[in-house]
C-alpha cells in the first residue's frame, strides 16, 4: 500500500541510500506507520520477535524507538530543504514571495501524503504552532525591533492594533451575521456571537506573513513599522479577543449582559497590558542575569532563549497575552543584554534566533500548505467564503484609512495616501489566525470547519495573492523605499544633534512634546536603569555616536582583511610596511637600487606616487641594532602579539581544543613558538642576504621585502600574547600595554579590542597624540609594530591617525582614489607611518612627552 | 489649518503668520512664552536662554541660543549675528521647526528641505564662514558626547576627525595630491545627508493652546 511498508524488509541499509527525491517520498511512508496503527503494530513486533529468537542481535531496526524524534527531525529538514529549494532561483523568489512558495511547497507535499495515505496525517496543530513555533518568532521580532522608531510610533501602532483589529472583528462578524440574515449563505448554523468570534480569530494581521512579505519589499521604515507593530501587537488583542469571545459562546447568548461585558472589556485590558508589563519584568530580569554572566559566557547566549520562553510561557500560565509577554521581553531587554554579554555571545544570540526564527516560519508555511490537503476539513460554502474574503479587504481599506484620517491630525508627520494604500494591502492572515480557527471547540461551533477552511482561504489569498502583488504595487505606487544607505558616521552625528536640537525648540518654546518626553526618559534611564542592568564596565562606552564608530572601525577592519584575502592573504599588509622599513633602513645604503624596488611597489600597491616624492630620511642601522638588544624583552611581547595576528591566524584556528565550557582556539604557547622560529629562521636567511649587500634581483618579489621587514621588525619575539582571533582581548590588550613601555605603540596595538572590552576609551584618545609624536620619538621597531597594528586593525578610523593639520590631510588626500574605504586607508596609512619614523630615536625607555595640543589644531581650521 | 485662523488676532500676529506660516494661535502661544522668557520686557538676550532650566543640560545648547541670534536664520537671511531678539525673530527662527503641510509637491518638500539643512549648517558653522570647519565639528561631536562623562574629550575628537574624513571621502571622492579638504560647504552637506529624511525629522509640534504654564 505505501512506499514506506514495502522498503522496510529490505532494511535500514537501503534507506540511508535515499536521495532528497526519495527522502520527501519516504515520509508519507512514514506516516502510514504513524497514521496506521494495525500495520505497523505487526512490523515492530515481528522485529522484536526475530531479535528474541536469534540472540545477540548485531543490528536492530528499532523504528518505534525513535519514531517522534525522528519524525520531526524529518519535517524541519524537509522544510528546510524545500526552503533551500525554493531560494536556488532568485528569479522566481523576486516575483513571488518566499511565505507563497513555501505554501505551495506544502501543498505538494500534502498532495503527496494525501497520495500515499488517503488521510491527511499531519497537520498543524495548536498546541505545536503556539507552544514550539510562535514564541521564537515574536521573540525574534521583539529582540530586533528598532526601538527607538517603534516607541515614535507607539501611539499609531497602538491605536491601530487595538482600535484596528477591534473594528475589524466587529465589522467583520457583524457583516457577516448580516449577511446570514440576508439568506446570503443558504443554511447555516452560526449565531451573531460566533460570526464575532470568527471576526475576532481573522481580525489580526499576521506578523509571521508580514515580514516575510515586507522584508522583501522595502518599504519606508515608518511604513514598515506601522505594519510590522501593528501586526506584532494586534496578535495579542486577536488572542484576547478571541478568548473573550469564546467565553462569551460558551455563556451563551442569554446570559450576557452589561458587567459580563464590562468584564470582557476589563480582562481585555488586563489581558494586553499584564501580559506586556510581564515581559517587561522577565526582560529586565534577563537583562540583571547577564550582567552576572561573567564566568559561563559559554552559555550566557541560552539565558534569553530559555528566559524569553519563560516569559510566554508565564503570561499563557497567567492567561495573559503570551505573544505580547515575549515580544515586550525582546523589547525591553536587547539592549541592555547586547551591552552586557561578550560580543560573540551576541552575535551567537543574533544568529540563532534568526535560525529559530527563520526556521519555524518555513516550517509554518510548509504546513500551512500541506494542512490544506485534507478532504476532511473542506467544507465549501461559497456565499460565507467569498463575503469573509470580501469583507476583510475591504474593512480593513476603511478602517486604515478612516484611522489614518485621525490619526494624521495628530501625527507630526503625516502618513502619506500612498502609505495608507499599501497598509490597507499589507493586511496579510496567517498562521495565528488558523491556529485560533482549529482551536475552536467543535461542541460549540458547529461550523467549526467551515471557519477553519474559510481562515485557510484567506490565508492563502492574503499570503498568496496579496503577497505576490506587493511588489509591483509598491514599485508601480512609487512608494517611498527604505534608503539603503550605509551606516555614516556624520549621519549619526547628526542625528544626535537632532534629537537635542528638537528638545531644545521644544523647551524654548515652552512645549512638551515628544522630544521632551523622550529626553526625560532618557535622562531617567541612563541615570537609574542603565545603571541597575548594566555592567558597570560596558556603560561607559554605550554612547550611539561612539558605538557607531566602533562598529565603523569593525568594518573596515574586515573589509580590510577581505582585501588581503582577495589577494590571497595578508601579505599585502606586510609588503606594505615592508616598503617603509626597507626604505628606511637601506635607503642609503642601497640607494641605487631603490628606484627598482620603488616600482615594484608601485605595482603592487598603487601608493607608491606619493611616497616617493616624499623623501625619507635613513637611519643608520648600527643604531638600530643596539636599541633593539636594549628593548628586546619589552618588545619581543608586542611583535609576537602581531605575528599571532599576522601570520599563524588561519592554521591556528583549525585547531580546536575540546571543551565544552571553553570554546577557545588552541593557543599551544610551543607550537606557535616553533612555528614562529621556522619563519623566523627563514627570513634572517632572507635578511642576511641582504645586509651583506647581496644586491636584490633587480625585480624584487614580495615575499623578499617582506622577508626583509618582517625580520626587522620581527626577530626579537617570544610568545606571550593570545592570537588576535583566539579570543580573549582583554588579555591581549592587556599584554600590549604592559608590554611597551612606551606608550604610543603598544596602545595602539590593541586599540580595535579596547573598545570592545570596555577598557579602551582612554585608546583614541592617545591615538591623535601618537601621531603628532610621531616624527620624533617613536623607535622604528615601535613604529613597524604600529604601523602593523595599523594595518591591521582599524583602518584609519580607529586609528585616527589622523589629527587633521593640514599637512597630514593633504598627505591623505592624494590617496583618496575612491569613496570606498578599504583602499584610501591602507593608503593612507603608509605616508603616516612613514613620517613617524623619520627620525626615530632608540630611546624606548623615555615615554614620548604629550603632544603639544596646538599641534592638533593647527593649520587650516 | 487655515486661512481663516490667520485672519483673527491682531495684526501683527496675521503679519506674522503670513511670513511664518504658523497660525495666528500658534504665535499667540509663543508670544506669551517669549514674553515669559523675557520677562515681559520686548527683547530677550542670551542670558534669558540660559535661565531656561531644561535647557541646562542640553550639550548643544550653545549653538541653538546662537542659532537664535543668527541673522542667517532670519527670513531675509543677513549676516552676523543680533545681541537680542525681538519676537518677530523669535518666530521666524522657531518656524524653521514647522511640520511640512500634509501634501507637498516635490519641488516644496527640496525647498523645505533645503531650508532645514540650511538652519542646520549654520547651526554647524558658527563662525559665519560657508564652511564648516573640522575644528567646528568636533566642536559639536565633543560637546555630544561629552554628556556621557566616560568619553573622552579625545575620543571624541578621534570620532570626528573619522567623521570628517568620511565627509571628505564622500564629498570630494579624488582629491589631488597636494589638496586638502578644508571644511563642508554647505553643497556637500546637502550630499551628505541626502538620504537623511530631515523633512521628516526636524519638525516640533507647536500647540495651538497654551501649554507653557506646564513647562519651565
Amino acid at each position: 500500500m505505501t512506499f514506506f511498508a514495502q522498503m522496510e524488509p529490505r532494511g535500514p541499509a537501503r534507506i540511508w541510500l535515499l536521495g532528497l527525491v526519495l527522502l520527501i517520498c519516504f515520509i508519507p511512508g512514514v506516516t502510514v506507520e504513524n497514521g496506521d496503527h494495525e500495520h505497523s503494530k505487526p512490523d515492530a513486533s515481528g522485529h522484536e520477535h526475530a531479535s528474541n529468537i536469534t540472540g545477540i542481535p548485531i543490528v536492530s531496526f528499532k523504528w518505534h524507538h525513535v519514531e517522534s524524534p525522528y519524525l520531526i527531525a524529518l519535517w524541519i529538514i524537509v522544510a528546510f530543504l524545500s526552503k533551500l529549494v525554493i531560494e536556488a532561483n532568485h528569479h522566481v523568489t523576486n516575483i513571488i514571495p518566499e511565505s507563497a512558495l513555501l505554501i505551495c511547497f506544502g501543498f505538494i507535499l500534502g498532495g503527496i501524503i494525501w497520495g500515499a495515505d488517503k488521510v491527511q496525517t499531519f497537520k498543524l496543530t495548536p498546541t505545536v504552532f503556539f507552544f514550539y513555533l510562535l514564541p521564537q518568532i515574536i521573540l525574534d521580532a521583539g529582540y530586533f525591533m528598532p526601538n527607538k522608531l517603534f516607541f515614535t510610533n507607539l501611539g499609531t501602532i497602538l491605536v491601530y492594533a487595538i482600535i484596528g483589529t477591534c473594528w475589524n472583528a466587529a465589522s467583520l462578524g457583524v457583516s457577516l451575521w448580516g449577511c446570514h440574515k440576508g439568506g446570503a449563505m443558504g443554511d447555516l448554523d452560526i449565531g451573531l456571537l460566533q460570526y464575532l468570534l470568527f471576526g475576532s480569530l481573522i481580525a489580526a494581521v499576521d506578523p509571521v506573513a508580514v515580514l516575510a512579505v515586507f522584508e522583501q519589499v522595502h518599504v519606508n521604515e515608518v511604513l514598515f513599522i506601522l505594519v510590522f507593530g501593528e501586526s506584532l501587537l494586534n496578535d495579542g488583542v486577536t488572542v484576547v479577543l478571541f478568548n473573550v469571545f469564546d467565553a462569551f459562546v460558551s455563556l451563551g447568548g442569554a446570559k450576557i449582559n452589561a458587567v459580563e461585558i464590562i468584564k470582557g472589556i476589563i480582562s481585555f485590558f488586563v489581558v494586553a497590558f499584564g501580559g506586556s508589563l510581564l515581559g517587561m519584568v522577565f526582560g529586565l530580569l534577563l537583562s540583571l542575569l547577564t550582567r552576572c554572566t561573567k564566568n559561563i559566557q559559554i552559555i550566557e547566549a541560552g539565558f534569553i532563549f530559555v528566559l524569553g520562553y519563560l516569559s510566554y510561557l508565564t503570561a499563557e500560565m497567567l492567561s495573559l497575552s503570551a505573544i505580547l509577554s515575549i515580544v515586550f521581553c525582546g523589547v525591553s531587554c536587547q539592549k541592555y543584554i547586547n551591552a552586557n554579554m561578550d560580543e560573540r555571545s551576541v552575535t551567537t544570540v543574533r544568529y540563532a534566533m534568526k535560525v529559530l526564527a527563520n526556521g519555524s516560519e518555513t516550517i509554518i508555511f510548509v504546513f500551512l500548505g500541506i494542512s490544506a490537503v485534507d478532504k476532511t476539513l473542506w467544507v465549501w460554502n461559497t456565499g460565507f467564503v467569498l463575503l469573509t474574503l470580501f469583507f476583510i479587504f475591504v474593512y480593513r481599506i476603511i478602517g486604515v484609512f478612516f484611522l489614518t484620517w485621525i490619526m494624521n491630525k495628530f501625527r507630526l508627520v503625516p502618513l502619506e495616501f500612498i502609505d495608507q494604500i499599501i497598509m490597507s494591502y499589507g493586511g496579510l492572515r496567517g498562521a495565528v489566525a488558523y491556529g485560533l480557527a482549529v482551536m475552536l471547540d467543535e461542541n460549540k461551533i458547529k461550523e467549526k470547519n467551515l471557519m477553519v477552511s474559510t481562515t485557510l482561504i484567506v490565508v492563502y489569498f492574503t499570503v498568496i495573492l496579496q503577497g505576490v502583488t506587493m511588489k509591483p504595487l509598491v514599485t508601480w505606487l512609487k512608494v517611498k523605499r527604505a534608503a539603503v544607505s550605509e551606516l555614516t558616521l556624520i549621519e549619526k552625528v547628526q542625528d544626535k544633534v537632532f534629537d537635542h536640537m528638537l528638545v531644545a525648540i521644544e523647551d524654548i518654546s515652552g512645549q512638551i512634546g515628544h522630544n521632551y518626553m523622550r529626553d526625560k526618559w532618557n535622562h531617567f534611564e541612563e541615570k537609574y536603569m542603565s545603571r541597575i542592568f548594566m555592567k558597570p564596565s560596558v556603560r561607559k562606552n554605550r554612547d550611539h555616536v561612539f558605538k557607531v564608530f566602533h562598529k565603523l572601525n569593525l568594518k573596515d577592519a574586515m573589509s580590510y582583511v577581505d582585501e588581503g584575502e582577495r589577494r590571497g592573504s595578508l601579505e599585502f599588509i606586510r609588503n606594505e610596511s615592508a616598503f617603509v622599513d626597507f626604505k628606511k633602513k637601506y635607503g642609503d645604503n642601497f640607494s641605487e637600487m631603490m628606484p627598482d624596488i620603488m616600482a615594484d611597489m608601485a605595482d603592487d600597491r598603487g601608493t607608491m606616487s606619493s611616497m616617493g616624492r616624499d623623501p625619507v630620511p635613513s637611519v643608520s642601522l648600527e643604531m638600530h641594532r643596539q636599541s633593539i638588544k636594549g628593548v628586546r624583552e619589552a618588545e619581543d611581547i608586542n611583535s609576537h602579539h602581531l605575528l599571532q595576528q599576522h601570520l599563524y591566524k588561519g592554521r591556528k584556528q583549525h585547531r580546536h581544543r575540546y571543551s565544552r565550557s571553553h570554546f577557545d582556539v588552541n593557543k599551544d604557547e610551543n607550537e606557535v613558538q616553533e612555528i614562529f622560529q621556522r619563519t623566523m629562521r627563514s627570513r634572517l636567511e632572507s635578511f642576511k642576504s641582504a645586509k651583506m649587500g647581496v644586491a636584490p634581483p633587480k625585480t624584487i618579489s614580495k615575499h623578499q621585502k617582506k622577508d626583509q621587514q618582517q625580520k626587522m621588525s620581527f626577530t626579537k619575539t617570544t610568545d606571550k600574547t593570545k592570537s588576535y582571533h583566539s579570543g580573549d582581548e582583554d588579555f591581549e590588550f592587556s599584554e600590549g600595554d604592559s608590554a611597551s613601555g612606551y606608550d604610543t605603540s603598544g596602545d595602539s596595538l590593541p586599540m580595535r579590542v579596547n573598545y570592545r572590552v570596555g577598557a579602551g576609551i582612554e585608546n583614541p584618545a592617545f591615538m591623535p597624540d601618537v601621531d603628532t609624536l610621531g616624527p620624533m620619538q617613536i623607535p622604528p621597531w615601535l613604529a613597524a609594530t604600529e604601523l602593523h597594528s595599523s594595518m591591521v586593525a582599524p583602518s584609519q578610523r580607529a586609528q585616527v591617525r589622523l589629527p587633521w593639520t593640514p599637512s597630514n590631510l593633504r598627505r591623505l588626500a592624494p590617496l583618496r582614489i575612491s569613496t570606498r574605504s578599504t583602499d584610501s586607508f591602507m593608503q593612507a596609512d603608509v605616508p603616516v607611518t612613514q613620517e613617524r619614523d623619520e627620525d626615530e630615536l632608540p630611546p624606548p625607555l623615555t615615554p614620548p612627552p604629550p603632544p603639544p595640543p596646538s599641534d592638533r589644531h593647527g593649520g587650516h581650521m | 489649518m487655515g486661512i481663516w485662523q490667520s485672519l483673527s488676532g491682531p495684526p501683527e500676529y496675521r503679519q506674522l503668520a503670513e511670513k511664518t506660516g504658523f497660525t495666528c494661535e500658534q504665535i499667540g502661544v509663543l508670544h506669551k512664552r517669549f514674553k515669559q522668557l523675557s520677562h515681559n520686557e520686548d527683547t530677550l538676550r542670551r542670558e534669558h536662554f540660559n535661565a531656561i532650566h531644561d535647557l541646562g543640560c542640553n550639550p548643544i545648547r550653545v549653538q541653538i541660543i546662537e542659532a537664535f541670534f543668527d541673522r542667517r536664520n532670519l527670513i531675509p537671511p543677513d549676516e552676523g549675528r543680533m545681541e537680542e531678539i525681538h519676537l518677530e525673530d523669535f518666530v521666524v527662527v522657531m518656524s524653521h521647526f514647522k511640520p511640512p503641510p500634509l501634501s507637498m509637491t516635490d519641488e516644496q518638500r527640496d525647498s523645505v528641505r533645503t531650508e532645514k539643512l540650511k538652519f542646520l549648517f549654520n547651526m554647524h558653522d558658527m563662525d559665519n564662514d560657508g564652511t564648516i570647519t573640522l575644528e567646528e565639528y568636533r566642536h559639536v561631536v565633543e560637546e555630544l558626547l561629552s554628556r556621557s562623562a566616560h568619553i573622552s574629550k579625545e575620543a571624541a575628537d578621534s570620532i570626528a576627525d573619522a567623521a570628517m574624513l568620511e565627509v571628505a571621502a564622500i564629498s570630494m571622492g579624488h582629491m589631488e595630491p597636494d589638496e586638502f579638504y578644508e571644511g563642508i560647504t554647505f553643497e556637500h552637506f546637502l550630499k551628505l545627508l541626502n538620504s537623511f529624511e530631515i523633512e521628516a525629522k526636524m519638525n516640533v509640534r507647536f500647540l495651538n493652546m497654551n501649554a507653557s504654564t506646564v513647562c519651565y
